[in-house]
């Protein structure tokens, strides 16, 4: 197995796929190769200069001028130098630690589920079944809705009056209010039951629940897909050797799929991490439909206000723009160490 | 396990394994089939209920007892839903957005990747570590800043480049104007790390080849290149169409009025104001829907493909 692993990480074309495992690796090997040869400064410059026009001004610069933003009272333009105001207040600010545990709650609620999920069925689909393509054409449908779209389609199933699923419901004779509850769930829970939970237990709202599942529905063919190839890459020969050994379905999967399958994981763990950190179309149309302020998203009482939408309303409804950039920054700082400790971690697991 | 055992013995072959199997097993079947079609019931149900409701009469859809079907199809919702808002204006925009903001992608990370793949330059290694540098930069973290570069930047209308639409603008800057909807997504570095990969995988005996018939850098990459790297062009073409088609949260800030809004947009505000009308919204959403849907249906192959391919495959 070891063999194997170590056989899909050194063959060059298939491991220099992923931008963010390979670095610059594959640039010096080509340096070597063609080491010898002339080289042709001016024509690459041509060659680069679009693309690093674009990149500068719209990604390099305004990292930096973000920063400088967020040191600054900042409102249609320049108003005054505050240091590092901004984010103390931030950081003394309840609204803002609010949108940050509303951020945790939809990563922790959207990524492992839809990866789970998602790694099931692919694996179900990868047992040889008939109809292969209609089912990854179905599961891969929402992938391809506009978010804005599949929002509007699940704000109306959410819709507490006269919504399918309230509907369904009536007959055990419970009603939610789904999309306008800014309740938590587990405190709606444990109210059921006649129990108090203290406030840091009562859970994401759930108005932000509703919006979570909907990710998640939307989310899904995506990880299915990566995941399907990622199986396609596992040397059958493995699952054979296995089964005339007398491993058992369980411990094939166990032993041989999941270890084989950590970089496919690491990848999408990566990559919907970040995604869900930065999710706004959904929370921000389900949100707006529902809440009753047009200016402001993240209704009902902020319970779906996740730190982008947060950024959004300081922006749009607040037009204080040092705030939100320290915000922002803020932002960018926790998705950077995240990425850096998601890829070590990911390192980690590909020597085993 | 004998049973399995003992075909392995005879034969590899998938389809003569299908015959010898055991009751456990078939049931075994059946319930991975039971639940892919829960699943695929999952994933669908949303579009079903979209169709059906955007052909209901408004007591229908809003009724306590609701019926699935509509008694008789109301096809005029979808006449009206698309005349209580400018989605011709909408559909014009975001398709020429995304159109052109696919064309400038291809310019420049084109270009970028054969660069990085082929040429030999000074500092070659550290640019392109920034380059890489930049996937970690979320856009959601430079929005503000780029909000005011769009409105410091000179309006090239102001230039007299171009007179007239589609760039027609009264505003000096970029703000409110197809500019600053196309310009900041037109490099991608996720699709120069693709073409670049595909670059470096083509034999050199085929560069080799083309510089010996006399072909510079620029032809080699037109006439030889780019005709072999549909697959990797295709991905990198649907990524960029996606995201652009899909996009909100820029459209709504650097746009202030109607007839530059693109679709995803349009259809937010719609969300807003005709939730007392399920129908209309729902026949909304069907048309904006419709679009993507048909040409995935047409390139679903080079959809999934490109997916699988930009995701991993070791």
């Amino acid at each position: 197995m070891a063999q194997a692993s170590g056989q899909i990480g050194s063959d060059p074309t298939l491991s220099g796929v992923n931008p963010l495992r390979t670095g610059v690796s594959g640039a010096a090997t080509t340096t070597r190769r063609r080491a010898a040869g002339r080289r042709d400064n001016l024509l690459a410059y041509l060659f680069l200069a679009p693309a690093i026009i674009v990149l500068g001004v719209f990604n390099f610069f305004p990292l930096f001028f973000s920063f400088y933003i967020s040191l600054h009272n900042w409102r249609i333009r320049k108003v005054a130098f505050v240091g590092l105001d901004n984010y103390t207040e931030a950081l003394r600010k309840p609204e803002f630690w609010q949108s940050l545990g509303n951020t945790v709650y939809f990563v922790i609620g959207t990524v492992p589920i839809t990866m789970a999920l998602a790694l099931f069925l692919a694996y179900l689909l990868f047992q040889k079944v008939r109809f292969l393509s209609f089912f990854r054409t179905v599961y891969f449908l929402p992938y391809v809705t506009s978010s804005v779209a599949a929002a509007a389609i699940w704000t109306w199933i959410f819709n507490a009056r006269s919504g399918i699923l309230n509907q369904l419901l009536s007959g055990t004779g419970t009603q939610l209010r789904w999309l306008l509850e800014p309740k938590g769930v587990f405190a709606m829970m444990a109210d059921r039951v006649g129990l108090t939970l203290p406030a840091f237990l009562h859970g994401p709202s759930l108005a932000l629940v509703a919006i979570m599942a909907v990710a998640i529905w939307h989310l899904l063919g995506f990880d299915i897909v990566i995941f399907l190839a990622g199986l396609g890459n596992i040397n059958k020969e493995l699952y054979e050797a296995a089964r005339i050994d007398g491993a058992s379905e369980w411990a094939i999967f166990r032993r041989i799929t999941i270890p084989l399958l950590a970089p496919t994981i690491s990848f999408l763990t990566i990559i919907s991490t970040i995604g869900a950190f930065k999710a706004f179309n959904e929370i921000y149309v389900m949100s707006l439909s529902t809440g009753g302020n047009s200016a402001k998203a993240g209704n009902p009482l902020g319970s779906t206000q996740t730190v982008v939408v947060y950024v959004y309303n300081q922006f749009y409804s607040s037009q204080r723009l040092g705030y939100g950039s320290a915000i922002a920054f803020l932002l960018f700082a926790i998705i950077f160490t995240l990425t850096l400790l998601q890829l070590r971690l990911g390192r980690r697991n590909e020597a085993i | 396990m004998a049973a399995e055992t003992a075909t392995f013995g005879g034969t590899t072959s998938p389809a003569r394994q299908r015959r010898t199997r055991t009751p456990r097993q078939i049931a075994g079947r059946a319930a991975i089939y039971l639940v892919l079609i829960l699943g695929a019931v999952g994933a669908a149900f949303p579009f079903f209920w979209m169709l059906t409701t955007s052909l209901k009469t408004r007591n229908e859809a809003t009724a306590t007892r609701p019926s699935v079907f509509p008694a008789t199809p109301q096809w005029h919702n979808y006449v009206e839903a698309w005349n209580t808002a400018p989605f011709g204006r909408y559909f014009f925009n975001t398709t020429f957005i995304a159109v052109m903001v696919v064309l400038g992608m291809l310019f420049t990370t084109v270009l970028a990747a054969y660069a990085f793949a082929r040429l030999e330059f000074f500092g070659k290694n550290a640019i392109f570590a920034l380059f890489l540098a930049t996937m970690m930069i979320p856009f959601e973290a430079t929005l503000i800043p780029n909000y005011i570069t769009i409105t410091r930047l000179p309006n090239p209308n102001t230039l007299r480049f171009v007179a007239d639409f589609p760039f027609l603008t009264m505003a000096a800057s970029w703000y409110n104007t197809y500019w600053a909807l196309i310009i900041p997504w037109t490099a991608n570095v996720v699709s120069v790390f693709l073409l670049r990969q595909f670059f470096i995988s083509m034999p050199q005996e085929l560069y080799d080849a083309a510089a010996l018939d006399g072909c510079g850098h620029l032809r080699t990459l037109w006439s030889i290149m780019l005709p072999l790297a549909r697959a990797p062009l295709a991905a990198t073409i649907i990524f960029s169409f996606l995201g652009s088609w899909n996009s909100l949260l820029w459209p709504l800030l650097v746009t202030g009025k109607d007839t530059l809004r693109p679709l995803q947009l349009g259809l937010s505000y719609f969300v807003n104001a005709e939730s007392n009308d399920p129908q209309l919204l729902m026949a909304a959403s069907a048309f904006t829907i419709l679009p993507i849907i048909v040409v995935y249906f047409i390139a679903q192959r080079q959809f999934i493909e490109g997916i699988a391919s930009s995701g991993l495959k070791g």
